[in-house]
């Protein structure tokens, strides 16, 4: 390990009453990759912004090579050799790699694409990327994507990087890769922070791992002295087991039959190209996949919101015995059969919920229809959104609070609580423990089991591969619109499904 | 036949000149991200500065210099649209106000502004009758002295004021500093994803101003071409008419590219009058003629929704007030 490259010292800030770090004290040395460990809303993310001159600290000091440094913009970061990859790409959708990469650098003389491209081409080649420079952003992949936000920091002549979330999006042979080049960064001298909460990445790749706590600071072990389960009690302050319950089904019956579906965006590209599976009742089918390959696509198809160029959607009704063609249905008659959709995305507002309206009004959405007047019924909904707040735990002021005011676990109980309320015969998941702590992720996990226990068909989309394997009684992997294989959630490998995220054809062994 | 189309060319470039002005400088400002409706208003405000500017130098000189007769309207032009934009831009910007609400409210206070002075110019200096500045008009209408030796080609492309070829000029330059230099890069990003420019080191705020000011000074010259040049320093109420709408239609025409709002300004001048050179035209029928500007903006507006090329978009955060501290 070579110097101390940066210092900080009682560092603090807050945004109006919600204090994000409190007097948090910590170094980076050259030639270490650090992790900084925390859960959802711990305030890693704040700290290292405050770092990269996105946030200025209320208090505090930070000191590079010794020195007091103020950093007020992310001028003044990149003058002090500091490259920050946010989470969310910071790049512009329309411009090339190249033009991403010498974004705001002024005093580098002509504006010669030429050279640039021949500059980032040399970067490249010595740490291992496989990049065109000229290449736009809305071409490339995920993985391309973070490449040309990393060869932007390199290029500035970063010497600590800070990484946000870097494998969030990755499949683990991406992550694999990317791994290899921080570690050959970290050999060059570099230092290197990533911010994560995923245990087994920061046990595998960083020297000493530093663990914050709602703002606070907690400490720094080096990672060859410590275990998951020091980590976990350090991050969330308690002991709490890991393990997610995963019970045998219990006579599972065909619920919903998704025959060939195939579905077109607006510009001719295929989303969903010839979908084919079934989902049973008394069991949890998740569904993997590298973000945007359908996911959304499919379950929207079901809920009776995409429009579908061919293919059949079969539901065995349990009541009547039926069998019923969902696409011939509207979105009103295909939930009122009880197929549900809770869908969190990116925002975690978008889809389902009001933010503006309060809890009552937002379980009201569902229920609008069922009065027998020309008034609103608000009598059941105010009694349902008092037992979601209840059951749930949802930390509330009161029933009547706008739900953009809750917090992002409260917000993701409030809108799986509501559909688990119409007691469902099919739960369609997607992302519901986007963005959550572990404790609320947990409750989250328990609900769908408890749907399971009930005989219900529960379809769960996740992003990480982990919980998937922990959780899911069979594992659908989709691909660019395709599935691309099922797998048994009990036997899979991490590794199995990562192939089967990238694979481009169609393997004819599903099932 | 031939003079009739010579002269219909000649007619719209002069007709498309200061839809040109305006639609460039749009574009310059919408390339920041502001989308700025105040722009007819700071037509107006540009037409009327001129006109202050030349007729108190008229009034109070004996022998009115001819450089001077083009360098004070130019100046109080510039001066008047400047204070427009920087009214939008601290509303929108500073205090991040709604940018459509804000760019409505500037067009119709410069209108208004544009007619109160107009209208009682020269009661402030207790004269009658209406404003006619000869001598600024003459002025910005002095065009090449052998133009008219060259033949039709030189009466169709040379016999004009300078500013029509000023007109051309700086939106070339404006293409060229937008797709060639840093400045441009920068101000595309922040256009496109101020968070991305910001966190590349960026002065988002400072690109913002500057683009929305320099687009507003750009466009108050259409104002002031209509005023000096086409109608030869005589000012009436709402003469201007509804010129800045259609520059702003320009804009989505020509896709937000400089050099494309050339060719789509003396396009939309030509429609503009095309009623005029078609013979036989009853009343009706001239104002269907008059519709085609907007009838081909609307056309072009379906066709780049549809093709949904992503280079052909408006910059993605069009109309978008940025705020760093947000989470």
């Amino acid at each position: 390990m070579g110097n101390v490259a940066i210092e900080l010292r009682n560092i603090s800030k807050r945004f109006g009453s919600v204090v994000a770090n409190k007097d948090v004290n910590l170094s980076v040395y050259n030639g270490e990759i650090l992790s900084l460990l925390g859960e959802n809303g711990s305030g890693k993310t704040t700290l290292m912004n405050m770092i990269s001159g996105i946030y200025f600290p209320d208090e505090g000091q930070i000191l590079i090579d010794g020195k007091e440094a103020v950093i007020s913009s992310p001028k003044d970061a990149f003058d002090y050799k500091i490259g920050m990859i946010h989470q969310h790409f910071k790049l512009v959708d329309v411009f090339s790699a190249a033009e991403n990469i010498v974004l705001g650098l002024e005093n580098e003389g002509k504006f010669d694409i030429n050279a640039i491209s021949k500059k980032v081409q040399e970067i490249s080649d010595k740490y291992g990327f496989d990049i065109d420079p000229r290449k736009k952003i809305y071409e490339m992949s995920v993985s391309e994507k973070q490449t040309v936000e990393i060869i932007k920091v390199l290029y500035r002549g970063a010497n600590i990087l800070i990484l946000d979330e870097p494998t969030a999006v990755l499949t683990p042979q991406e992550t694999q890769k990317l791994f290899k080049i921080l570690r050959s960064m970290r050999d060059d001298g570099k230092a290197i922070i990533i911010i994560t909460h995923k245990l087994h990445e920061v046990l595998s790749l960083s020297d000493r791992v530093a663990v914050l706590r709602k703002g606070e600071y907690i400490g720094t072990v080096n990672t060859a002295e410590t275990d998951e389960a020091q980590l976990t009690e350090m991050m969330v302050g308690q002991k709490i087991d890991l393990n997610i319950e995963r019970s045998e089904p219990e006579n599972p019956v065909d619920r919903l039959e998704v025959n060939n579906i195939s579905c077109v965006s607006r510009e001719g590209v295929k989303l969903l190209d010839d979908v084919s599976f079934t989902a049973r009742s008394g069991e949890i089918l998740g569904i993997a996949g590298i973000a945007g390959s359908g996911q959304r696509e499919l379950l929207e198809a079901i809920a009776g919101l995409q429009h579908l160029n061919d293919g059949q959607i079969l539901y065995h009704n349990p009541k009547t015995g039926d069998v019923e063609n969902l696409r011939d249905k509207t979105p009103l008659q295909i939930r009122e059969l009880g197929v549900r959709l809770s869908f969190v995305p990116e925002d975690r507002l978008g889809m389902g919920l009001v933010g503006n309206m309060d809890i009552i009004d937002n379980m009201m959405l569902r229920s609008y229809k069922k009065g027998r007047t020309v008034f609103v019924e608000r009598k059941a909904p105010k009694e349902l959104a008092n037992k979601i707040i209840n059951d749930l735990q949802v930390v509330t002021p009161s029933a009547s609070t706008p739900v953009r005011r809750l917090s992002g676990g409260n917000v993701q109980k409030v809108l799986v609580g509501r559909e688990i309320a119409a007691s469902p015969t099919v739960l369609m998941a997607a992302y519901p423990v986007r963005g959550l702590d572990i404790n609320s992720s947990y409750t989250i996990y328990n609900l769908l089991n408890e749907q399971k226990k009930k005989g219900v068909a529960v379809i769960f989309v996740g992003e990480d591969l982990d919980v998937l394997i922990e959780l899911c009684d069979r594992i659908m992997v989709i691909g660019s619109g395709r599935i691309t294989g099922i797998v048994d959630g009990r036997t899979a490998k991490k590794e199995e499904i990562g192939i089967l995220m990238t694979k481009t054809e169609r393997s004819d062994d599903n099932e | 036949m031939l003079n009739t189309i010579f002269a219909f060319i000649n007619a719209a470039i002069i007709q498309g000149t200061p839809l040109l002005f305006g639609a460039t400088g749009e574009i310059i400002t919408e390339k920041s991200g502001n989308l700025n409706l105040g722009i007819p208003g700071i037509m107006y405000v540009g037409g009327i500065s001129g006109i202050i500017g030349g007729y108190i130098y008229e009034h109070y000189t004996e022998d009115p210099n001819t450089a001077l007769c083009i360098l004070i309207p130019l100046l109080s032009c510039m001066l008047g649209s400047l204070i427009m934009t920087l009214i939008y831009s601290f509303l929108t910007i500073t205090l991040r106000a709604n940018q459509n609400v804000t760019g409505l409210a500037l067009t119709t206070f410069g209108i208004g502004i544009g007619n109160f002075f107009g209208g009682s110019l020269l009661k402030f200096f207790n004269e009658s009758g209406s404003i006619s500045l000869m001598d600024c008009g003459a002025a910005f209408k002095m065009s090449l002295p052998f133009a008219d030796d060259l033949g039709l080609f030189g009466k169709t492309f040379l016999s004009f004021g300078f500013l029509v070829y000023l007109a051309v000029i700086i939106a070339l330059v404006a293409s060229f500093i937008l797709n060639k230099t840093r400045v441009g890069l920068n101000l595309r990003a922040v256009g496109e994803n101020p968070a991305t420019a910001d966190s590349a080191g960026i002065n988002v705020t400072k690109y913002k101003y500057f683009a929305t000011c320099i687009g507003g000074m750009i466009a108050g010259f259409g104002g002031l071409y209509f005023v000096m040049d086409y109608t030869g320093g005589a000012w009436t109420n709402n003469g201007f008419g509804d010129r800045g709408w259609l520059a702003i239609a320009i804009v989505i025409f020509a896709i937000w590219k400089p050099k494309m709002s050339i060719l789509a300004s003396y396009l939309f001048g030509g429609l503009y009058i095309l009623c005029v050179y078609i013979p036989g035209l009853s009343a009706s029928n001239k104002e269907l003629i008059n519709m085609l500007p907007y009838v081909v903006t609307i056309l072009v507006l379906i066709i780049i929704s549809i093709r949904k090329k992503r280079e052909n978009q408006p910059p993605q955060s069009l109309g978008l007030s940025y705020f760093r501290e947000e989470r």
